[in-house]
């Protein structure tokens, strides 16, 4: 069983870690990178039916050479046999679509065929969650989306799913999907291990993923060595590897414009509330004229 | 039935030094072998006091099944050992010395997190070669049975999974143990309980402190008035950095007289004898406890049932007779029996066999007699008896009694260091408290120095304790919540006391149709799973699922 996970690198935007302006804007250089925390339900997906069907799980990203390190985290804290980086600067500042683009090519250059591939549901940083379905899209897979649970019959070939369908209220769908399939995971994922000897696998891999990890980051913290040698589970291809052209790539394939930029308004529970006494006539007008946009459904 | 079940030749329930032991020696006799701890790490679950032994005479020891364990696993080798007998300000010490070395190759001071853990890893390596492994995180919730026979387990975390033996080596709150039928808790005067405190110490000062040399360690049992007539004492002994002082009573008088352990510990604690080596900067690293049984009266003579072997704690096997406190090593020796029998049984063709088997090499190698002295059950148990106790009470504390003690003087030294003698002891306050604070009046001396620990207030004790707390799944439920039957638990328990809300039990009055009833609220919370409930109250008491509820650091 291949499976291929997607992930991306995103801000880290836990307290302590992520530093704003003065003007509220996210300042990336004093922001450490960290793999997108949603992709991590993806990978322990893939972890799953390794664990249960075996084979050999790849994690890919598109992104700028520092990612290597956010590959090595999703190999450290989660598994990975091998990693796969597609990076140069024809693909920079691409979009959800020239994201999905290379994505796919990438997925198309690998010596296998992947039986699954899975992305989390949308980044932390972009919020979008076009990017796994749109890769979707280019790969012709089916697609099962808010995966919370999966079981894959490998002799019969399909993979089976329960997805969270929201609704009114939440509500649960199983769907079977024949293979190759690809896979959003829900961040309401939970792998399950019922079977000792799926533990015991479980305990094995997580061990060998944590001495991979460490000895990718000895790679990474030598240049020397790394002008000399590779480190044979991590593969770095360009734009011209993936035999990509540039125009349909990167921020020129991108066809997303981006207008502006406003801020998040906070949640209600963050906002400070501001009495307004409905005797005070001109507060209240005040209040009125603020609110007339929302009226007006812009 | 089904035959989806797994399989494994051997599961072994509890990753302490008892199922360390088994499960080494079926991973060395090629047995296919399962390890089910349900901690989140190995001696997260786990108190001890801690000394673990090896006794001349075992047949097994630890370091005979992990050769490395000394050196890697244990803090202090323990060369020096007292007891103090204590009245007051006035205190008479003995030396353990030769009580100590009798039969003992050697003692080392343990915590278990470090312990249980290091053996972990080494299980794990051992059991992986079987096929089998060890997996952490799994509750072991009862016995798998197939035509009322016991043939596996039943777990929270996994399917259900066969086995040619289950060792239940999970501790004394063994559930296994129970639903086999083979140990109850109705009885307080069954079990005592231990209550401990890791004490940080400064780079160096035990070395000072206790004058010891590196690696060196002391250790300390403490007797007489200072626990409010409560039958039990305390201990301290010196780990790498820290200390383990703790107190250990027979729940009957815990649970009789309402004492709050916490109390009785802090009574050691802040005691002038202990002020110079605990110093002036006192932090408390942890707060545990635990329910330990008196072998003596527990220790299960047939401790298994089909293919179900208990061995440790959860077969009764803590040998605690006065200053003779040694558990740990029981279970080593009965793990590596348990074990052995299974394979001899195997040998033979008959796996079957294998209970019948390990009962016969406990009795052969001497293991039940440490356990249930011969001694204790005709004179100790006579000894216990109320007439005679009062008598010998009151003759102890008389004029006549008190120059009795003087008269012998330092001759009772001897007779403290006498293995026979300690083995027929009376469970009566006159070994814990009657005599220990006579000779401390009539022959010791008042210790110099001040006190300034301040102990932790209960609801930091509990703060500083970590938690995965399981919401909406108390593993405890009150079956009758009338302070009759469950009210002891408020103060008995060693997270609760009374008019202290913060605590697992708690009481109060409520009033319905115009009466007003006493009763006990529970909240398992804070809980420290040491099972003192489950025996002085009314309760239907489970362990929580794996991974979850508390956990030690130190243990």
């Amino acid at each position: 069983m291949r499976s291929v996970v997607l992930t991306k690198g995103v801000p880290d935007f836990r307290e302590g870690q992520v530093s704003f302006d003065e003007d509220g804007h996210l300042e990336r250089g004093k922001t450490p990178t960290v793999m997108n925390p949603n992709d991590k339900y993806a990978l322990r997906a893939a972890l799953q039916t390794k664990v249960r069907q075996g084979g050999t799980v790849s994690l890919m990203s598109m992104g700028p050479p520092g990612y290597m390190e956010v590959l090595q985290e999703g190999m450290r804290d989660v598994y990975a046999d091998d990693l796969y980086l597609l990076s140069d600067r024809e693909m920079g500042a691409a979009d959800t679509w020239a994201t999905a683009m290379t994505a796919a090519t990438g997925i198309d250059k690998l010596d296998e065929r992947p039986d699954l591939v899975f992305a989390g549901f949308k980044t932390a940083d972009g919020e979008t969650g076009h990017t796994g379905p749109q890769t979707e899209w280019c790969l012709d897979m089916p697609l099962i989306t808010h995966v919370i649970s999966l079981e894959v019959d490998p002799d019969e070939e399909h993979v089976r799913a329960k997805r969270l369908v929201e609704a009114e209220a939440d509500e649960i769908e199983t769907v079977k999907a024949p293979l190759p399939a690809f896979i959003v995971t829900d961040p309401e994922f939970e792998a399950s291990y019922h079977r000792a000897e799926h533990r015991l696998e479980h305990k094995d891999l997580r061990e060998t993923t944590r001495k991979r990890a460490d000895e990718f980051g000895e790679y990474l913290a030598d240049d020397s060595e790394k002008e000399a040698t590779e480190w044979d589970r991590f593969t770095m291809w360009n734009h011209a590897d993936l035999n990509l052209d540039p125009d349909f790539i990167g921020l020129d394939g991108s066809p997303t414009i981006v207008a502006g930029v406003d801020p998040i308004p906070k949640a209600p529970s963050e906002r400070e509330a501001t009495p307004v006494d409905p005797e005070d006539e001109a507060d209240m007008e005040g209040l009125i004229d603020e609110l007339a946009p929302y009226a007006a459904g812009d | 039935m089904t035959d989806d079940y797994e399989h494994y030749e051997a599961v072994v329930v509890g990753a302490g030094p008892g199922g360390a032991a088994a499960a080494a020696t079926l991973a060395r006799n090629d047995v296919e072998t399962l390890v089910l701890e349900r901690g989140t790490d190995a001696g997260a679950k786990n108190v001890s006091g801690g000394l673990i032994y090896a006794e001349e005479s075992a047949p097994y020891t630890i370091d005979d099944l992990f050769p490395d364990f000394r050196e890697a696993a244990t803090d202090r080798a323990v060369t020096e050992h007292y007891i103090h007998n204590v009245s007051g300000r006035n205190v008479k010490t003995f030396d353990l010395h030769d009580l100590h070395h009798h039969d003992t190759e050697w003692a080392d001071s343990v915590l278990r997190r470090k312990m249980d853990s290091w053996l972990a890893d080494r299980v794990h390596e051992m059991t992986r070669e079987t096929g089998g492994g060890l997996l952490t995180d799994v509750r072991v919730s009862g016995l798998l049975r197939e035509g009322g026979r016991i043939v596996g387990v039943t777990c929270d975390e996994l399917d259900a999974i066969r086995a040619d033996v289950v060792v239940a080596a999970d501790g004394v709150n063994s559930e296994l143990a129970r639903d086999a039928g083979l140990m109850d808790w109705e009885e307080p005067e069954e079990w005592f309980q231990g209550v401990k405190a890791v004490v940080d110490m400064p780079e160096g000062a035990i070395e000072k402190r206790f004058n010891v040399d590196e690696g060196e360690g002391v250790a300390h049992l403490f007797s007489g008035d200072l626990f409010e007539g409560a039958r039990g004492g305390g201990f301290l002994y010196t780990n790498d950095d820290s200390l383990s002082i703790g107190t250990v009573f027979h729940l009957d008088s815990i649970a009789e007289e309402r004492h709050e352990p916490q109390e009785l510990l802090d009574n050691l604690l802040t005691h002038p004898l202990l002020a110079d080596w605990i110093g002036d900067d006192y932090e408390e690293l942890e707060y545990s406890a635990k329910l330990v049984p008196d072998s003596k009266k527990v220790a299960h003579p047939s401790p298994h049932r089909d293919r179900l072997l208990l061995v440790g704690d959860a077969a009764g096997q803590m040998q605690a007779q006065g200053p003779i406190i040694k558990g740990m090593n029981h279970a080593v020796t009965a793990g590596a029996l348990a074990a052995e029998a299974f394979v001899d049984a195997r040998s033979r063709g008959d796996t079957a066999e294998a209970g019948e088997r390990y009962e016969a090499k406990l009795e052969n190698e001497g293991v039940m007699d440490k356990l249930r002295p011969t001694r204790y059950r005709t004179l100790g148990r006579l000894g216990e008896a109320e007439p005679i106790a009062s008598v010998t009470d009151a003759v102890v504390d008389s004029p006549v009694g008190r120059a009795a003690v003087g008269l012998l003087g330092d001759s009772l030294e001897r007779l403290y260091n006498s293995p026979f003698l300690v083995g027929m002891l009376p469970d009566t306050k006159l070994g814990y408290v009657t005599l220990p604070t006579a000779i401390a009046e009539e022959l010791g001396a008042p210790v110099a120095g001040e006190s300034t620990v301040e102990t932790p207030e209960l609801d930091d004790r509990i703060g500083d304790l970590t938690y995965d707390i399981d919401e909406g799944n108390p593993h405890i439920e009150l079956r009758d919540n009338s302070f009759a039957a469950s009210g002891t638990a408020v103060t008995a328990c060693p997270v609760s006391a009374k008019d202290f809300g913060g605590g697992c039990y708690r009481d109060e009055y409520v009033a319905t149709n115009g009466t007003e009833k006493r009763v006990v609220s529970l909240d398992t919370q804070p809980c420290v799973e040491c099972g003192t409930c489950a025996v002085v109250a009314d309760t239907d008491w489970t362990h929580p699922r794996g991974g979850k509820g508390v956990e030690y650091k130190q243990g």
